[in-house]
């Protein structure tokens, strides 16, 4: 029964744990196993080794033997007939140890993030990977190709802040209404170090939100959050000991608050004035060393609490919101603090402290008096306009204050001649007067040109004055004996002729002055006060010419107003859209097609094959799965290209480039020198809005006109109007050209590189995409085998030069159009034969021109001899006008526009000119 | 729908459409243009051949493997649908100013065309020769169309509409 009893007792025991051994009968307490006698062993018994075969270790098999624990096995036979298919390809892994996989192995079998979730650093042992492969690779090199083409690999958390809404470069959080004001102490956006100086930070920016509407949010900035805390002990990072004072010395005279509120710096203090007043030696302290138990005063480690620390009542708390308690943010608790902090407002940065002292206020000087006479509102006066060399800042200024119409003033270094750039560089100036054409005329070549001009002037008129009449608002003047025959010719059109749009003597304020004052006179019909308006101190022969100067500007303004205008018509493209979607793929030309057709070799020539989108509902009805379920597309792809491009327009020959950019310089340049508010005769299209007057217009459509038939790189052009104007062409045009390529979309490159054979011949045809291959190339050949033999055959050109000069900034559009009357209308699209034609011809004499005064500066002794050889050389020229497309003194020419000004006498047509039609 | 505007517009075309056919999962245009556009649904891909000359109509092979296509130089091509190629052209018919249609037989074994001579002409599909001439009237043969299954035509000429079959066909009951 007490054998029962002790079983039942043992079933009711738990036991946890394996019992020892008991101990046999002398047997003596086993030692432990001393430290370097202990072995790891792995899972299988056998010693743990912490290196597989790949690192220096050895572990073979089972137990280091081949066999396994039934003993060796051959590895049975198998046919790889059967199983050829599945055979894996052995990687390194399958020759590894498992202590090579184990976790400090070569290869550890950790668990990785997939290529989805990877963040975008490469992976090191891949990239070697990838690198010993592509050495090793039949072809070296090629793995750099996969590195071109490899999808881009986006990690999860971005792909899910895009989906959000978020944009690279932006930073994360809810959009901002508007740019905070400053660095402020803002409760949402914590400021971290130091913050930037606030006029250095958003300077700019801040007046630009003067601007900014109200409900634009913006993001917020891409700011990585730096805590510059500096690090000034040397404990570890992230540690935070024991406060000395709090712990050793207790501060029952100190209120309870400054356990929370005490600063470093509070505290540093209070140490050492502790450390004074009690003169007591400090051991090492803190948190690691604790306090000794044989410390004396341990009752002081916890400051003792008293109630009357605590609110008993409840009641409003400090004067503030009342959020907070005792444990309230040091904003609030500053209040109780010394006054001095009370003064300072915002936030003390870790690490600084307020200042003990106040630094000595700044001495402030009184304004000073400002003079009885004075009034606030600023002047500009011609003269300061006219030095300032900065020209946005001049306009800046203008707008700042307003003033509008300042008049006869505006000057910008495009508006300078030759001369006065030259005092500006501090070149030696030319010896002798300022060369002006018309002194190489003889006296008899000059009575022709102005008979031809005459005739040829008459004639024009009298083509518009139907068109024209709607203008007449005016009274006509009444002949001067001196300007008889201007006035005869202005008659009642003199409409807008002085209108202050119109500035052709914009560089010389003197004289717009009075050509303004002229006109106006000439409107009224004051015939007799014409001369009174002439500067009294020029001899009789030079206001003579400036007079009829003053006629024919008014003249051509009005004219080439309205004739141009008739003869453009409307942009076939919204002129501030710059863009223009163009189909992506283009219909092959027809050419080859149609030799492909006549051998009837059908199929791949004839053939086309594009990516087609069907409408999703199209495909429904249809019952058809959607080829594309992921685009948004339908038909065929398009691509957004620049309207300007080069290749939307390749079908056209590339003269009129820089006649184009001529013009846009002189928009530009023009521009430049109006009134800020006005509509200009020059104006660009976001002006356009404001007045649709005739001029505008006119100028838009010329513009669009323009444009259309080729490509002005826009940013080359103003590049090449801001530019030094006195640049080398071909370096300049070099340039531009670079930037057009620069600027192609990519895959126009590709291809023009690797497009089929058959699909680079083609080079006329009525699609633009395709032909967007060779020509880049060949038209910079061209372009620079030109620009070689131009020199020589412009040189040559003197006397036309001279016969044709006119005054580019007065009448390059009138010139234009007196070539155009010649030549066809103007269509949307115009047809190469024009554009070499007409443009092109205009082109030659601006660059003749050009040379000429190049030429006159340096060679003027060597006139006449030029003027003999000229006479054959003419002729060869003329065969090579067509040639001669070349864009590259757009700038030089602009240039020397503003410089030929003073040339304006000789406006007007070459009987040369007229001949050759 | 019952919306009034187009599913989708196909606006490829540089000139006008003279002829559209529709399988199950294709659009078959041909334009004056000079080219036939083939838009695959399935494959989301548009396929132009290029013919010259203005196309009057086109049509589906029964089979779906070829395209017919007839063009204002008189002349009947086939092409491979798949590849553009030209498997074989027909001609002898007058087609130059007309849109005339264009067939094919209920088998694909013979190509048909009608022609502004009055006549419509059909050539056997493989050789190309001319098979059949029928005088169907003295003016242009306005439309023609093809019966699906049936050896069955319809020839529309000179204000009337004509149906011809094969000689052994009986009309059943009225034969109207």
């Amino acid at each position: 029964a007490a054998a029962e009893s002790s079983d039942s007792e043992e079933e009711e025991l738990v036991s946890y744990g394996t019992a020892l051994h008991p101990l046999q009968e002398g047997e003596r307490i086993k030692k432990p196993v001393p430290l370097q006698e202990q072995t790891v062993k792995d899972a299988k018994g056998r010693y743990q080794r912490f290196h597989g075969a790949f690192t220096g270790g050895f572990s073979a098999g089972y137990f280091n033997t081949v066999g396994t624990k039934e003993g060796w096995t051959p590895s049975a036979f198998v046919s790889s007939r059967q199983k050829r298919a599945d055979r894996t390809i052995l990687g390194p892994e399958d020759f590894m140890d498992e202590e090579d996989l184990s976790e400090f192995g070569i290869a550890p079998k950790d668990i990785t993030t997939t290529d989805d979730f990877a963040s975008k650093a490469k992976d090191r042992i891949k990239e070697k990977a990838r690198q010993i492969a592509g050495v090793v690779a039949a072809i070296p090199g090629t793995t750099a190709f996969d590195d071109l083409i490899g999808p881009s690999k986006i990690t999860i958390g971005v792909e899910l802040l895009r989906k959000m809404g978020w944009k690279e470069g932006q930073g994360i959080g809810p959009r901002v209404k508007r740019k905070p004001r400053r660095q402020k102490p803002d409760p949402a956006v914590k400021v971290y170090g130091c913050a930037l100086p606030p006029g250095l930070s958003e300077g700019s920016e801040d007046e630009e939100d003067e601007y900014q509407p109200e409900n634009v949010t913006f993001a917020p900035k891409d700011v990585m959050p730096v805590d510059l805390t500096p690090k000034e002990n040397v404990h570890g990072l992230g540690y935070k000991g024991l406060d000395p004072s709090q712990a050793l010395f207790g501060v029952s005279g100190r209120e309870h608050l400054n356990l929370f509120t005490g600063g470093s710096e509070d505290t540093s203090n209070l140490l050492g004035d502790l450390r004074h007043s009690k003169g007591r030696k400090l051991g090492i302290t803190g948190q690691a060393f604790g306090v000794g138990a044989l410390e004396e005063e341990d009752d002081d480690i916890y400051a003792t609490e008293t109630l009357s620390k605590y609110d008993t009542v409840l009641k409003d708390e400090e004067p503030g919101d009342g959020l907070y308690g005792w444990t309230a943010p040091k904003q609030y608790k500053s209040k109780k603090r010394s006054e001095r902090e009370v003064r300072y407002i915002g936030k003390i940065l870790d690490g600084f402290s307020l200042a003990s002292k106040s630094s000595t206020p700044n001495k402030i000087y009184p304004p000073p008096d400002l003079p009885r006479n004075y009034r606030p509102v600023h002047y500009f006066r011609p003269v300061i306009a006219a030095g300032s060399e900065n020209y946005h800042l001049r306009k800046a200024l203008e707008e700042s204050t307003g003033k509008l119409e300042c008049d006869t003033t505006q000057q910008s270094r495009h508006a300078l001649n030759a001369s006065q750039r030259r005092e500006r560089l501090g070149e030696t100036g030319l010896k002798g007067p300022a060369p002006s054409v018309l002194e190489y005329l003889s006296e008899k070549d000059r009575e022709r040109l102005k008979e031809v001009k005459q005739a040829s002037e008459q004639q024009m008129k009298a083509k518009l004055l139907p068109q024209q009449s709607r203008n007449s608002r005016f009274q006509p003047a009444s002949p001067d004996d001196a300007s008889h025959k201007w006035q005869m010719l202005l008659g009642g059109q003199l409409a807008n002729a002085g209108s202050s749009d119109f500035k052709p003597f914009a560089r010389n304020p003197e004289k717009q002055k009075r050509y303004e004052s002229f006109v106006k006179s000439l409107k009224q019909g004051e015939k007799d006060t014409l001369e009174h308006y002439l500067d009294p101190s020029m001899t009789e022969w030079e206001r003579g010419r400036e007079q009829e100067e003053f006629f024919r500007a008014a003249m051509f303004y009005k004219s080439s107003n309205s004739t141009l205008s008739s003869r453009f018509t409307r942009a076939k493209y919204e002129d501030d859209v710059d863009k223009v979607e163009v189909p992506r793929d283009q219909e092959n030309d027809i050419d080859d097609k149609e030799t492909a057709v006549k051998m009837k070799m059908f199929g791949k020539l004839t053939r086309d094959k594009f990516e087609w989108h069907p409408e999703k509902l199209l495909c429904k009805r249809f019952n058809v799965p959607d080829p594309y379920p992921d685009s948004s597309i339908v038909g065929l792809p398009k691509v957004k290209r620049d309207k300007y491009s080069v290749f939307n327009f390749l079908t056209l020959p590339e003269p009129t480039t820089s006649v184009t950019q001529a013009t846009n310089e002189k928009i530009q340049q023009d521009n430049s020198l109006n009134k800020p508010k006005k509509p200009s005769r020059w104006d660009v299209s976001d002006k356009e809005k404001e007045k649709k007057d005739s001029i505008s217009e006119f100028i838009s459509l010329a513009r669009s006109k323009a444009d259309v038939q080729q490509q002005p790189p826009v940013p080359a052009t103003e590049e090449c109007g801001t530019g030094p104007s006195e640049t080398l062409p071909t370096e300049v045009t070099n340039e531009d050209k670079d930037q057009e390529e620069e600027s192609r979309p990519s895959m126009d490159l590709f291809k023009a590189i690797f497009v089929s054979s058959s699909d680079e011949k083609s080079s006329s045809s009525e699609e633009e995409s395709d032909e967007e291959q060779q020509p880049t190339t060949s038209v910079i050949d061209s372009e620079t085998t030109k620009q070689v033999d131009l020199p020589d055959s412009s040189l040559s050109n003197i006397q036309e030069n001279v016969v044709a000069t006119t005054d580019p900034g007065v009448s390059l559009l009138p010139t234009s159009k007196q070539e155009l009357d010649a030549t066809e209308e103007f269509g949307p699209k115009l047809p190469p034969a024009f554009s070499s034609g007409g443009f092109c011809r205009l082109l030659v004499r601006k660059e003749k021109h050009r040379k000429n005064r190049e030429k006159h500066k340096t060679k003027r002794e060597h006139k006449h001899k030029k003027e003999k050889k000229k006479k054959h050389k003419k002729q060869k020229n003329k065969g090579k006008h067509k040639n001669k497309k070349s864009e590259k003194d757009s700038s030089s020419d602009s240039a020397d526009s503003s410089d030929s000004l003073s040339d304006i006498d000789t406006t007007g047509l070459s009987p040369k000119e007229l001949l050759r039609r | 729908s019952r919306r009034p505007d187009p599913v989708q517009v196909l606006d490829e075309a540089k000139d006008g459409v003279s002829s559209v056919k529709v399988s199950d999962h294709e659009i078959l245009s041909g334009s004056v243009d000079g080219r036939v556009r083939r838009y695959d649904l399935r494959a989301g891909q548009l396929y132009s051949d290029y013919v010259g000359s203005p196309i009057t109509s086109v049509c589906f092979s029964k089979d779906g493997q070829c395209a017919l296509a007839a063009s204002l130089d008189s002349t009947l091509r086939l092409l491979d649908k798949e590849t553009g190629e030209l498997l074989g052209e027909y001609t002898g018919h007058r087609s130059t100013a007309y849109r005339l249609d264009c067939v094919l037989s209920e088998q694909d074994t013979h190509v048909g065309s009608a022609s502004e001579d009055g006549n419509v002409y059909f050539w056997d599909l493989v050789e190309g020769s001319l098979a059949l001439s029928l005088a169907v009237g003295r003016g242009v043969v306005q439309s023609l169309a093809f019966h699906p299954a049936l050896p069955c035509l319809l020839a529309a000429t000179e204000g009337h509409v004509q149906l011809w079959r094969e000689e052994t066909f009986q009309p059943e009951g009225d034969a109207a």
